[in-house]
């Protein structure tokens, strides 16, 4: 509903540009003063994600008391973290990132294809099947929750990794229909009307012309479902209750329901490594993201 | 014959490209029967039924519904669900657009800053922050240690029932960068020469803000009002972690998404489960369309 809605530009050049140089030195001691500001709340907003790293490599007894900086580096909130529950950590973490590749396989592959039909075939009902999908957006989870669990656990599915991959090979993840949609309209229609004077069907049309034209759309895609699969608690909450399946989140909320008094430092350390996939994402993907939220209006 | 072939080999490959289209979106047609549509039906009937999971649904017409008039936490869910859209949404798209106003127009360090404020709202949804979220907040977490420094004795805010919720509040304010990111982008679209010309005007810089950029801004403003109150009526994980799963203290951060929580998956009374997710679902259609019904007073579409 929103791709359209702000497209992203040049950079504009800055004002500064063509002043005039009488006003410089005021104008730089305003911009010093702004710089100033600007770093000093950057810091306040960042300062609990800095004392969480602090803290996961403090000794415990020091961590609200001593200073931000410890005296001494440790790792043994992380040894005592990573074997707190029945599995080693690495189990979780394996776990998760079985759930979020396949999740952005499911969605890469079967939104891909609904966009394609969506967007260049033509055939009766095409408009109201793209009206389903854009409602099919906007129904929350919570709706569908209940009668979704009934189905997966007569089928034995429960604590199986299937009720959280499987929706994504059926695109239930109907916002990246409506994305890729968006996108392959904007695709020239001469590259696919080329392909068909070459004897190419929709299946080659769509794979060797369409799908790599799509780029951007799929990396979108990507850091999307990585973000929200990565990050995602309610539905391995609910489908997931043995340990030897649990996700990175569930590991750590269940490590939070045990927590004793003197477990604050080994659940900021598990806390902190739960999140380094995310920020090695972000760093590396940076500019997509940027680029993914301001065509999308997407929440990481 | 041949007059008669050319509209039937249109005809002909209109079927080839339909039964293309449906092969295409076959995966996508069976999850929407299957993993969408039924169970958005089958949800509707439980509505109505009282369910275990262990026995077969007993129809009770709308015993459900009067049985969330009665009911207590209902009301509590409702409002805890309505304090947090109501305070946190405004406050944090406010934030939002005041760092976005001050960012604006190709500053040094944009994109430092840009990500800076973003990273909160990448990790925002997590468990990790929840529990961070916890030591900060909790008896002897870092806030209280920050406040004694400064001679203030804190209190323990998330066993407060008066103030757990603020809590969430301040941790959804804290997430304000992407909607942040989309205000830059929307202010990147308001034309330089329109300045331009009100400075030749005489307008002030306020009257340049309340003129120009209030009103071109309104779309993008409507826009993340939407996304954002939609996204609030769903939050769950903060206060799942945060309170435990309980919603405690005095089911002060009961959220209504954690309360459907609560009875479908702890109680396992499936029947009013789904009569409350209906209720979620008709009332956020409701407030979305009503929102849509306000923005012709207040967006300004340019053309």
């Amino acid at each position: 509903m929103t791709t359209h809605l702000v497209a992203p530009t040049a950079p504009t050049t800055g004002p500064a540009a063509g002043a005039p140089p009488r006003r410089r030195p005021r104008r730089r001691a305003r911009s010093v003063a702004r710089h100033a500001g600007l770093l000093v709340f950057v810091a306040f907003m960042l300062y609990p994600l800095v004392w969480m790293v602090t803290s996961a490599f403090t000794p415990e007894s020091e961590i609200l008391t001593g200073p931000l900086i410890p005296e001494e580096l440790t790792l043994e909130n992380f040894v005592a973290g990573w074997n707190s529950l029945t599995r080693p950590f690495w189990v979780f973490y394996g776990n998760s990132f079985v759930v979020t590749i396949s999740s952005i396989v499911g969605n890469l592959f079967s939104c891909s294809l609904t966009a394609y039909a969506l967007a260049r075939l033509t055939f009766k009902a095409r408009n109201a099947y793209f009206g389903i999908v854009l409602v099919s957006v906007m129904l929350p989870m919570h709706v569908l929750v209940i009668p979704q669990y009934i189905i997966f656990s007569q089928f034995d599915l429960v604590n199986t990794f299937v009720p959280l991959v499987l929706p994504k090979f059926l695109a239930t993840d109907a916002f990246f229909i409506f994305l890729m949609v968006q996108f392959i309209r904007g695709i020239p229609r001469e590259l696919d009307q080329a392909a068909a004077i070459d004897g190419a069907g929709p299946f080659r049309t769509f794979w060797y012309v369409i799908f790599p034209l799509m780029r951007p759309a799929l990396v979108t895609t990507t850091i999307f479902t990585f973000i929200w699969t990565w990050n995602d608690f309610f539905t391995p909450l609910i489908y997931l209750t043995d340990q030897s399946v649990f996700t990175v989140p569930v590991a750590l909320s269940s490590m939070v329901d045990a927590e004793s008094n003197s477990g604050i430092g080994m659940l900021l350390a598990m806390s902190v490594l739960s999140l380094i996939p995310i920020m090695a994402f972000f760093a590396f993907a940076q500019k997509y993201l940027i680029r993914g939220i301001t065509t999308t209006g997407l929440k990481g | 014959m041949a007059t008669a072939t050319a509209p039937n080999r249109r005809k002909s490959r209109l079927n080839r490209q339909g039964r293309a289209a449906h092969v295409f979106m076959l995966p996508w047609l069976v999850g929407l029967i299957g993993i969408t549509a039924l169970p958005t039906l089958a949800s509707l009937y439980l509505a109505f039924t009282d369910y275990n999971i262990l026995s077969t649904p007993e129809f009770i017409g709308i015993a459900n519904f009067e049985r969330m008039l009665a009911d207590d936490r209902f009301w509590q869910s409702v409002r805890v669900t309505l304090t947090y859209v109501l305070v946190s949404v405004p406050l944090q798209l406010a934030f939002a657009l005041l760092l976005a106003l001050i960012l604006d127009r190709g500053m040094r360090g944009l994109t430092f800053y840009r990500s800076a404020f973003y990273l909160p709202s990448l990790l925002g949804s997590s468990v990790a922050v929840a529990v961070l979220w916890r030591e900060l907040f909790g008896h002897a977490g870092l806030i209280n240690q920050a406040l004694a420094l400064v001679g203030i004795e804190g209190s323990s805010w998330l066993q407060n029932p008066q103030t757990a919720l603020g809590t969430l509040v301040i941790l959804n304010v804290w997430t304000f960068g992407s909607p942040m990111v989309i205000f830059l982008a929307g202010l990147r679209q308001i034309p330089e020469e329109l300045y331009e010309s009100a400075r030749v005007d005489g307008a002030s810089v306020l009257r340049q803000f309340g003129s120009i950029t209030v009103p071109l801004l309104t779309p993008i403003i409507f826009f993340n009002l939407i996304l954002q109150t939609i996204g609030a009526f769903q939050a769950f994980t903060q206060a799942h972690v945060v309170s435990g799963g309980s919603g405690g203290p005095v089911d002060s951060t009961l959220f209504y998404t954690l309360y459907i929580y609560q009875q479908g998956f702890t109680a396992f009374d499936m029947g009013y489960a789904s009569a409350l997710a209906w209720v979620l679902l008709v009332f956020i259609g409701a407030m979305t369309a009503l929102h849509f019904l306000l923005s012709k007073y207040w967006v300004f579409y340019g053309d």
